[in-house]
Formats: structure tokens, C-alpha cells, sequence
């Protein structure tokens, strides 16, 4: 949000009527590591998109998985749970 | 019958959980919720105090495409109980289609705060699923111990010191508190085991009554455990025999991931910095403690399988 509300501009209740609206709250500066995934090693098996805790893992039509790295936090699950090791860990900023 | 998955493929590929929530990195209550929402699209979310409620819903953001409420602490379930009795008038009175009522609560906001209103909705037998998301401690309020505190595990009110090794009390025992009451259907979950989880969330909602999961919650900021091997400690925690994949269906006990020899529990307790100190010689005495509720909980869970299932 770009300038805090007066009460006046508050729902009652100040009930939040947008479902979903935290994709505004981007937590991918949270990050240190970045995981990258290499798609010729990749054997669709979904487990990353399954384990990955925002979800900021992407299931495209075709099952191929892509990060997103506006909310990923970079925790590291999916390339510890890769059972191909598909997914390398970089560091950010290097 | 209700449609039951064999591969994570199956999946449904709806998210109804947003991601820009602000748990901590690794944490494991996503998992279980993204899971439950794609199980039970349809569900009416009702929140207990607790880290779940905390960071995904900071105002003015909330990360649920699902109606979603917080109560308070103590009254997850009597908040979801009054809930399902409205849409029992609803859909009497307006024919209107009854959602599924889904409660959320820690171990704090089960075991021990949210206990007896926990009980009475049991009792009562309002359609809804009960789940308990168990990282074993007061997370959200800086690690205190709770009810669900396994025996020797450090948190900053039962730290390991000259004092105390730790917490010196037994875990509560949630699915035969839970079945006490009479109920239908409970089950223990697990994030490393999906399928095994989506199944039982599967059957648990189409049970009409009330239902009771119980999830192993990894937490990496209360367990001092890495954040990238949560799962891996979770997948540990059942090929130890910690913590038991089991089920009880009308009344019936059975074993879904059955471990015919446990690791060592040591491999699950040296990942977590919680559980360090027990692996020093001068605590050996609480560790053969701990070792022993593990094998008295799975002994005892083995006698509940064979009595129920011969008697049904």
C-alpha cells in the first residue's frame, strides 16, 4: 500500500474483500539462495510443486514446473527433495 | 466411494492457497493447506489463533480464496460448530447446498487452549473437519512448550540446561482423545507422504459428522532445524516410528505406512537443534525415556490395530 488509510476508509469490520490479494506482497526479497531448476534433467514428477510451501512453483498444462520467483523464499526444499537433483541452489547477488 | 489418487499427478491443479503469505521459509502448514483446499474446494475456513491465522492474513492482505474466519484463540471449533449449524438453517429453511466447515488449529489452539471446545463440538457431532496442524510448540509466540511438546525437546520454556534436559513431560495422545468421543473417522498426516494425506482429507470430508486430522508440522525456526529439510525430517519422523501414519475409520484401526524396521531415532534427532543436548551421555537417561514412549505409542497402536479390526 502506498499511504496508510484513515478508519473512513475501511470496510466495516475491516473485512478484506479481495481473495487472495498477498500476490501484492511480493516475498521473493526474503531470498538468499536461488534455486534454479535444469530442464533436461527434469523428470515431471511434481514433487517440488507439491512440497514447495508459498506455492511458488508453477505446474504448466504440459507438467513442467517453473519458479516464480516473485514469492519464492528460497527455503531449499525442492532441491532437497529433487530425486534427480534437478534443482541447484545459487546464491543471490553473486 | 470417494475418489482416492495413487500419484501426485492426479493432483488437482487449483490453488486456492495465494502465495505472499508471510510464514517463515520451510515452513510446513502451507503443504498441508494447499493440500486440503485442492481436496475440499468448496470449504469454509475457520482459523484458530496460531501462525497459520498470524501470517497469512496481515491486514490489509490475506493469502485464502475461500471464505475464511478468525475467532479467537480458545473457540476454533465452537466457531466452526455455529457455522455448520447456520448452513444446516440455510439449507433447510433456502435449500441452499451446505459447504464443507474445515477448522485449523496449532497444537496450542488443539491440546491445550482449544481442548474443550474442541471436545464439545465432538460431542455434539456438527459436520466438521477438525485438522491440527502440530509443530509441538508456542511457535508463534517465541517457542514455549504446549501439550503436544514431545519428551526431551528444548523450547524456551523448558530449556535444556544444568536444570532441566529439556521438556520431561509425555506428548498427548490427540487421535484417541479424539476417538474417544465416537467419532467417525480420525488420522495422522504427513507432508513427505502427499498422496497418503490427500486420500485421508478426501475421506475425512465426506464423512458426515464430525472428523479429526492430525498433521506433523515441521518448523524450522522452533525446531533449530535447517530450512531446506523439513520434509526430509518429516519423512524421518515416520521411518522412526515418531510419528505413525495410521487411521481410524468407524472405529477400526489401521496402519496406512506401515514400518517394518525403524531407523534409528537418533537420525531424526540430530537434524533438529531442539533435540541436540539429548545426545550428550549425560541425558541418556531421557533419551531411552523418549525411545521408550516411541515404542510403547507403536506397540500399543499395533494392539489397537489387531483388537479393532478383529471385533469389526
Amino acid at each position: 500500500m502506498s499511504s496508510l488509510l484513515s478508519w473512513r476508509d475501511l470496510g466495516i469490520g475491516c473485512v478484506i474483500s479481495e481473495p487472495g490479494n498477498s500476490v501484492q506482497y511480493k516475498t521473493g526479497d526474503w531470498r538468499a539462495h536461488r534455486p534454479v531448476i535444469d530442464q533436461t534433467k527434469c523428470i515431471k514428477c511434481l514433487l517440488c510443486w507439491v512440497y514447495c510451501p508459498e506455492p511458488a512453483i508453477t505446474r504448466h498444462n504440459d507438467d513442467r514446473v517453473e519458479i516464480n520467483y516473485d514469492y519464492c523464499k528460497g527455503c531449499g526444499i525442492c532441491a532437497n527433495e529433487c530425486p534427480v537433483k534437478a534443482i541447484k541452489m545459487v546464491s543471490e547477488g553473486v | 466411494m470417494v475418489t482416492q489418487i495413487k500419484t501426485v499427478k492426479e493432483l488437482p491443479r487449483e490453488e486456492l492457497f495465494a502465495p505472499g503469505h508471510r510464514l517463515c521459509a520451510g515452513c510446513g502448514v502451507p503443504v498441508l493447506v494447499r493440500m486440503v483446499l485442492k481436496a475440499i474446494p468448496n470449504a469454509v475456513i475457520v482459523n484458530a489463533t496460531g501462525c497459520l491465522e498470524v501470517a497469512t492474513t496481515i491486514f490489509p492482505y490475506t493469502s485464502w480464496r475461500v471464505p475464511w474466519v478468525h475467532n479467537a484463540f480458545e473457540n476454533a471449533a465452537a466457531t466452526a460448530a455455529g457455522i455448520e449449524a447456520a448452513f444446516r438453517i440455510l439449507e433447510k429453511k433456502r435449500g441452499i447446498k451446505r459447504p464443507k466447515v474445515v477448522a485449523f488449529g496449532g497444537d496450542g489452539g488443539t491440546f491445550d487452549i482449544g481442548i474443550q471446545a474442541l471436545s464439545g463440538a465432538l460431542e455434539r457431532g456438527h459436520d466438521m473437519l477438525y485438522i491440527c496442524y502440530d509443530n509441538e510448540a508456542y511457535m508463534n509466540t517465541g517457542i514455549q512448550r504446549s501439550g503436544a511438546t514431545p519428551r526431551g525437546a528444548a523450547t524456551t520454556t523448558s530449556p535444556a540446561g544444568k536444570v532441566i534436559p529439556g521438556k520431561l513431560e509425555r506428548k498427548k495422545n490427540l487421535i484417541e482423545i479424539a476417538v474417544a468421543h465416537g467419532i467417525k473417522y480420525a488420522a495422522t498426516l504427513n507432508p513427505a507422504y502427499p498422496v497418503d494425506m490427500y486420500n485421508k482429507i478426501v475421506k475425512a470430508a465426506s464423512v458426515e459428522g464430525p472428523t479429526l486430522l492430525h498433521y506433523f508440522c515441521p518448523c524450522p525456526t522452533g525446531w533449530r532445524s535447517d530450512v531446506d529439510k523439513s520434509i526430509e525430517i518429516a519423512r524421518l519422523a515416520v521411518l522412526t516410528r515418531v510419528w505413525p501414519l495410521y487411521e481410524n475409520d468407524n472405529g477400526v484401526y489401521r496402519i496406512t505406512v506401515p514400518v517394518k524396521t525403524p531407523r534409528p531415532v537418533e537420525e531424526y534427532l540430530k537434524m533438529q537443534g531442539r533435540f541436540r543436548h539429548l545426545l550428550a551421555p549425560e541425558n541418556k537417561w531421557l533419551l531411552d525415556q523418549l525411545k521408550q514412549d516411541i515404542e510403547e505409542n507403536w506397540n500399543r497402536l499395533l494392539k489397537l490395530v489387531e483388537l479393532s479390526q478383529k471385533s469389526s
